[in-house]
């Protein structure tokens, strides 16, 4: 049995107006009918970009928004339905690591008292001798100094205090711990640490993550099991490995494609898909497939029914009513909409021209392989190009050696 | 002759009875028309703070600048406040990280638009109406003509970064510079908006100075990149080059730092240890010193000078460099 089980997670906001007496004008819908399952010692990546429903779906685990229909597991029992009373109890078995470091961690208490704060109340050591006993166990675990128990938040640089906050999850030994974008707000070398912090502690300690993140080159590197979000549902779901290789739902490419790569060989060559506009409002989502309104592939059908999240196989589900048409290529993304795909490309320019791969020839060069007379309208990428593409540049696999 | 030559800018604040703080420290670099030059680093390492210097965006009082800045044979530095303010979006223009806070709340884009246009090329009325909603047309906003009578809080994220880029265009400068224009985006907005600043230094021949902390940024649009730590480039070459062959271990390490999208699961990060607390006067020796794993007796022994220890026009500022190929991290 997984751990962790959402069945059909609603979250609803009611949107209120009148000056007496509020009267709910209508909803929105943050997080809309999401099921998922975390397995015991891994990590379950959750993506998606701003207003997608990623970080109330996380509170919602947590309970600290109520949920409005579905059912939170987790180890047999509802979170969701629990009383308030015994709810407080059971949060121990939850803990959530926030985004920043500094906003979350009270700045007029020191380490010791930030962290024994948590203990006492759940009971955890028998005085504060024992309690301080173990926070120093957990701070040598989490990388911090011993002498760091009375300083204060204000004493310690960004990447340290996320290490505190990290240090508060783990002293009430929890079942689960809810990471809501816990590097985002760090540098890129201190994110490095954190990321490698966590995969350590999981190791060493068998912890069981949910992580919340915009980056998908961070979730993709951390995470066993991947869930895209867009709108307040799940778009796709599949082990890390497999949503990389192979992402089935248009909006999973869109966002693959459009993360930059800190490697011009590959920036020059991969598959882009610029979506247009921006993700509509979930207080008045689109009806049909929430993505219909910016996908390249859309259809009639899309417009007028929901699709479901099915399994296409191997555990990677994906919601689209056209995942088969569009691998194949028989449905091919529509010539006048508001996105262009720009195919990866087989071969690399000569590695000594001038490099500026841009806007303005990149449609013509889409046109050549295919000689299509719609140069926007190019085919999706073809399955064989794209893992070419992506073992070709020789300092990566040089890299590898090491 | 380079548009933009930067020649040794410092640019120390001070003050108040505290230490000075030696913000950039002898930074050089050069921007040809139509380049893209990205000035890479994380917070604090003097990236934004070159920048305002170039703009004449930093207070008057408590800061001292140093070195020469020269925009096609001008001294920024040195010019009064009013050729300044006469060059300021006429030939150089700025677009900033935060769109929402660079747009004035009150006032209707159109308006900040025009505003432009009326004080650098003496537009008024519907003349400069028309010629804002063709801006706005240009940045790929749909339905110019409304979006001029609405507030930047009526505009989505991009939307606003699209009006400031509009704005920034507006007198066809021949140098743009931006300042993390996308880190406050979303990633397909922000592969919207990088599209778009390569097609505007593509089509008008712009020069664009490019501000980032995101080196996969940089790998798509740089032609040359500076790395800087401390306030003091530490790497400079070409971007293939700089990527293929990364010579400083500072760069080594961020390039070891990044989690690729690319990259099989399950490999460690190698994570630069330390934090950018953690360093030395550039006087003492090499700030990165204590940070790094290569550090020898000779780093401690005043600062490193630039030189092309791989290849000419690859230049890094450290005694010992990363040199063997093999030893990139994944």
């Amino acid at each position: 049995m997984s751990l962790l089980e959402l069945d059909g997670v609603k979250v609803h906001f009611p949107v209120k107006k009148g000056i007496l007496f509020d009267r709910t004008v209508g909803h929105v819908y943050a997080v809309d009918g999401i099921s998922l399952k975390v397995e015991a010692g891994q990590t379950y990546g959750l993506v998606g970009e701003s207003g997608c429903g990623k970080t109330t779906l996380g509170r919602a685990v947590l309970r600290l928004v109520d949920v409005t229909d579905g059912s939170v597991v987790l180890d047999g029992t509802d979170v969701a339905k629990l009383p308030e009373k015994e709810l407080r109890s059971f949060r121990r078995r939850l803990q959530m690591v926030f985004q920043d470091p500094l906003g979350s961690l009270n700045p007029r208490q020191n380490i010791e008292s930030i962290l024994s704060e948590g203990m006492a109340a759940h009971g955890i050591g028998a005085n504060q001798e024992e309690r301080r006993e173990k926070i120093r166990e957990i701070l040598a675990k989490v990388g911090l100094p011993a002498n760091s128990l009375s300083r204060y938040p204000h004493e310690f640089s960004g990447g340290q205090r996320q290490r505190i906050g990290i240090a508060r999850a783990l002293v009430l030994e929890p079942d689960l711990i809810i990471c809501d974008e816990p590097v985002s707000a760090l540098d890129v070398s201190i994110q490095a640490q954190v990321i490698n912090l966590l995969e350590e502690l999981q190791e060493s300690m068998g912890l069981t993550y949910l992580v919340i993140a915009h980056d998908l080159a961070v979730v993709r590197h951390i995470s066993d099991v991947i869930g895209v979000m867009y709108l307040g549902s799940l778009v796709e779901e599949a082990p890390s490995d497999t949503l990389y290789e192979e992402p089935l739902h248009p909006y999973t490419r869109a966002l693959m494609s459009a993360v930059p790569v800190p490697d011009p060989e590959v920036e020059e060559r991969r598959e882009r898909i610029l979506l247009h506009g921006d993700l509509p409002s979930p207080a008045n989502p689109p009806a049909g497939c929430r993505f219909h309104t910016r996908c390249p592939w859309a259809q009639d059908r899309c417009g007028k029914e929901r699709p479901e999240l099915t399994d296409a196989g191997g555990g990677h589900k994906v919601a689209c009513h056209f995942t088969r048409e569009i691998q194949d290529g028989t449905l091919r993304p529509a010539g006048d909409t508001e996105a262009v795909v720009i195919p990866a490309q087989a071969e690399a320019p000569a590695a000594e021209s001038e490099p500026d791969a841009t806007a303005s020839d990149a449609p013509e060069s889409a046109e050549a392989p295919e000689s299509d007379e719609a140069p926007e309208s190019d085919e999706a990428p073809e399955a064989d190009e794209a893992p070419e593409a992506e073992d070709a540049p020789e300092s990566k696999d040089a890299s590898e050696g090491k | 002759m380079p548009l933009l030559t930067v020649d040794e800018l410092t640019v120390t604040f001070g003050g108040r009875g505290r230490k000075d703080v030696r913000a950039v420290n002898g930074v050089s670099f050069s921007v040809d028309q139509g380049q893209v030059v990205g000035l890479v680093g994380e917070s604090g390492c003097g990236k934004s703070v070159t920048s305002l210097a170039l703009m004449g965006l930093l207070p008057a009082k408590g800061v001292t600048l140093g070195g020469r800045a020269e925009l096609d044979g001008t001294d920024l530095l040195k010019i009064s406040p009013s050729k300044m303010r006469d060059l300021r979006g006429r030939d150089m223009a700025m677009i900033f990280q935060d769109p929402l806070s660079s747009l004035n709340p009150v006032v209707p884009i159109g308006v900040q638009v025009t505003e432009i246009l009326q004080r650098h090329r003496g537009l008024k009325g519907e003349a400069a109406r028309k010629e804002a909603a063709h801006l706005l047309d240009r940045v790929g906003i749909p339905d110019p003509d409304r979006r001029l009578k609405e507030y930047p809080h009526q505009l989505s994220g991009g939307m606003r970064q699209r009006a400031l880029i509009a704005m920034a265009v507006a007198c066809a400068p021949r140098l743009l510079i931006a300042d993390e224009p996308t880190t406050a985006l979303d990633v397909t907005i922000q592969a919207q908006i990088l599209e778009l600043l390569k097609e505007l230094v593509d089509q008008e021949g712009t020069a664009l100075l490019m501000i980032t902390h995101d080196l996969g940024v940089v790998a798509g649009l740089c032609d040359q990149v500076n790395v800087l730590y401390a306030g003091k480039v530490v790497e400079s070459a070409g971007r293939r080059e700089l990527f293929a062959h990364p010579t400083h271990p500072y760069t080594h390490g961020l390039l070891g730092s990044i989690p690729r999208l690319d990259a099989p699961r399950g490999e460690p990060l190698h994570p630069i240890r330390g934090s950018i607390n953690d360093q030395i006067a550039w006087a003492d020796g090499c700030a990165f010193a204590p940070r790094c794993d290569r550090y020898e007796m000779e780093c401690l022994t005043g600062t490193p000078e630039l030189t092309e220890p791989r290849a000419a026009g690859h230049r890094a500022r450290c005694a010992n460099p990363v040199l063997a190929t093999t030893e990139v991290p994944a």
